[in-house]
């Protein structure tokens, strides 16, 4: 482990890399704190950048948009209660009764001590147990793997869709159904290319996520006329008050980050769970661990209640990565999207990762503690200055985001057929977004899609077209029993509303 | 009785699952293929039956909350002229090239959305994109496309 850590370290502290999570840390920032703009929009809108790189350059670059888009996410939160992300919906709920009470700069370096915080602890935990699960996943078995991943797609399902799972389920069959286009990986046989030569070699990746993220989300800001730059208006940067703590205020988060911390990172690590279920999660449970006087001031910009999802949703963001690199399985739509771009790079993620290809395995996991540090320092005195992009009017924004959307898909193929393939998909996406139908078990089942297939085709080879192998292994039948369990849960749920 | 929008979105599932499946049944195997425990055939066919099963349990189940969207509120014609100036751009930007069709997308769309501060639609329409392509091209050594600058040898 060492000598990976070393050679994580050289590759991560390498000055291209460096630059990288900069500039990942910086763009994820900015688009993260643009109300609707989430992680997977900035990621997605990166991918076109990677191109020309090596993969752990990519992979870095990627993962300081990941963790700066949350951490973006939060100052909006903050400042004009419009969360730029769903993982920082509870942030909002005590950071912005500070801001109004004249403490928004305190608010916003509690966020960003919390998520440093969070953030470097779960990349401690990641350390350990990655190569752990690692060991372990060798292990599994195509049964296992294709029981892995129908766990992971009910899983994203049942948590990312309000109570909608049948809607989700769709979403996924459909993302599954986009994925098989194009020739059998085994037979090379034509499916679903309607005699389109363009077709031959199925959708893009990269065309997917862009048209149902970074082009549907422009569209729905067009669509319902939202501008997020209007909120803007009612708070001045430039009265942001003191960023400095006291010390019962350090005191309160140190009692608070390690427990969100844990929290976090064991929520991250769940298929389908992520940032938005942590940071309600901690926000909850932290509520149970402070004593009467500390539970009134909840939702009244209590220190507590917003360092505790703020270090819970960056600890989860870290956590997400050990399904994604010990078993090649995201276990949530924004690392389905880097799974995809890593796939693009011809590398398979997976328990053998870190043999094959220690400098991508380490360097991406050094890189966190880099980029948590980045962060930091970019965050801390440049709040007030990074904060008038929220001022950025959605004339502007709106043409730019298509503007990356189309350039990606250009870059890919020079192509028209993609652009309008994206478009269409794009107009599509976002008619179904109007009513509430989610986007990320789409994009999960489209990146796991192909190799759901070819495990369910191993599987039924090996038992001869029986269904048999569900059972035979106590793995495959334990996680097959976890879905089981999501799906009865959301039955039951589902009866006992109506 | 009224269907919501969702059970008729349902519904288009269902007939897209269906075509999916009977489309999935089209696929030609090769002749030792055709009764193997798995073909290329197989999975979307049960993604097929998995997908009209889905339709069918969202259409007969009752809805908890109907989930309706008030159209009158959504402003389709800027969307709408969005898509057409997007799929416009899509069509002449292999002709004209990149620059020259990125930046009069950006300045247009800028302008039909209703921004009237001339020097930003310009520095971030032409600089920006001359900027971006000196980034991608000059910089990360990223190919791009573009017919125009070349034949004006301004890139290679």
């Amino acid at each position: 482990m060492i000598e990976g850590i070393l050679i994580g370290l050289e590759t991560a502290l390498s000055l291209k890399n460096l630059l990288m999570v900069v500039m990942g840390c910086f763009f994820g920032t900015i688009i993260g704190m643009l109300p609707g703009l989430g992680p997977m929009t900035a990621i997605a809108l990166m991918i076109p950048i990677t191109y020309g790189f090596e993969p752990s350059t990519g992979l870095i670059l990627m993962a300081g948009v990941y963790y700066g888009a949350i951490f973006g996410g939060s100052t909006s939160s903050i400042l004009i209660n419009a969360p730029g992300v769903p993982g920082t919906v509870a942030t909002a709920f005590d950071g912005y009764p500070m801001a109004q009470q004249g403490k928004a700069g305190k608010a916003l370096a509690i966020a960003a001590y919390s998520s440093f915080a969070g953030g470097t602890i779960a990349a401690i935990f990641l350390l350990f147990a990655a190569p752990s699960l690692s060991k372990v996943s060798l292990s599994f078995r195509s049964p296992d793997y294709f029981a892995l991943m129908v766990l992971g797609l009910t899983a994203v399902s049942a948590f990312s869709s309000k109570g909608q799972f049948l809607k989700a389920m769709m979403m996924v069959i459909l993302g599954l159904m986009l994925a098989s286009v194009g020739q059998d990986s085994l037979s090379d046989i034509t499916r679903f290319t309607f005699g389109n030569i363009n077709l031959l070699d199925g959708i893009s990746f990269v065309l997917v996520v862009m048209a149902t993220f970074a082009m549907s989300e422009a569209l729905t800001i067009i669509l319902k006329g939202k501008d997020p730059s209007r909120a803007t208006q009612q708070i001045s940067f430039s009265k942001l008050g003191s960023i400095r703590l006291d010390k019962e205020e350090r005191n309160k988060m140190l009692k608070t980050i390690p427990r969100a911390s844990v929290i976090g990172f064991l929520v991250g690590v769940l298929p389908g769970a992520g940032a938005t279920i942590a940071s309600f999660l901690a926000y909850g449970m932290e509520r149970n661990f402070v004593n009467e006087e500390e539970k009134q001031k909840f939702g009244k910009g209590s220190v507590h209640g917003l360092a505790a999802p703020e270090t819970a949703n960056n600890a989860a963001c870290s956590g997400a990565f050990v399904p994604l690199l010990t078993l090649g399985i995201p276990g949530s739509g924004t690392t389905a999207v880097m799974l995809g771009a890593l796939l693009g790079f011809g590398i398979q993620p997976g328990p053998r990762l870190y043999i094959t290809h220690p400098e991508v395995f380490w360097s991406v996991i050094m890189s966190m503690y880099i980029g948590m540090v980045i962060l930091l320092i970019l965050n801390l005195p440049l709040i007030p200055y990074i904060a008038r992009i929220l001022a950025v009017p959605k004339n502007f924004l709106i043409p730019l985001i298509l503007f990356f959307s189309v350039t990606g898909i250009y870059l890919m193929s020079f192509n028209n057929f993609d652009i309008f393939l994206m478009i269409g998909i794009a107009v599509f996406a976002t008619f179904l977004r109007l009513y509430d139908f989610p986007m990320p078990p789409l994009i999960l089942a489209f990146v796991l899609g192909g190799l759901m297939e070819e495990n369910l085709r191993r599987s039924l080879l090996i038992s001869n077209g029986s269904f048999n192998f569900l059972w035979d292994r106590p793995l495959t039948t334990a996680i097959l029993g976890f879905t089981i369990a999501i799906v009865s849960w959301q039955i039951y749920k589902s009866f006992k509303k109506n | 009785m009224r269907i919501s929008t969702v059970k008729i979105i349902s519904l288009l599932f269902f007939i897209l699952s269906a075509f999916y499946l009977y489309s999935a049944h089209q696929i030609r195997v090769f002749s030792f293929d055709e009764n193997a425990p798995f073909n290329a055939k197989t999975f979307p066919i049960y993604l097929g039956y998995l997908g009209m099963f889905l339709s069918v349990l969202y259409i007969i189940l009752p809805e908890r909350t109907q989930l309706e969207v008030n159209h009158k509120v959504l402003d389709y014609k800027s969307s709408l002229f969005l898509v057409l100036i997007t799929i416009i751009y899509g069509f002449v930007i292999l002709k004209a090239g990149f620059f020259l069709s990125t930046s009069l997308f950006l300045f247009l769309s800028y302008y039909f959305l209703g921004e009237r501060r001339w020097i930003w639609m310009f520095i971030l329409s032409f600089p920006f994109v001359a900027l971006f392509m000196f980034l991608l091209h000059g910089v990360l050594d990223i190919y791009l496309r573009d017919p125009l600058l070349k034949m004006l040898g301004i890139i290679g």
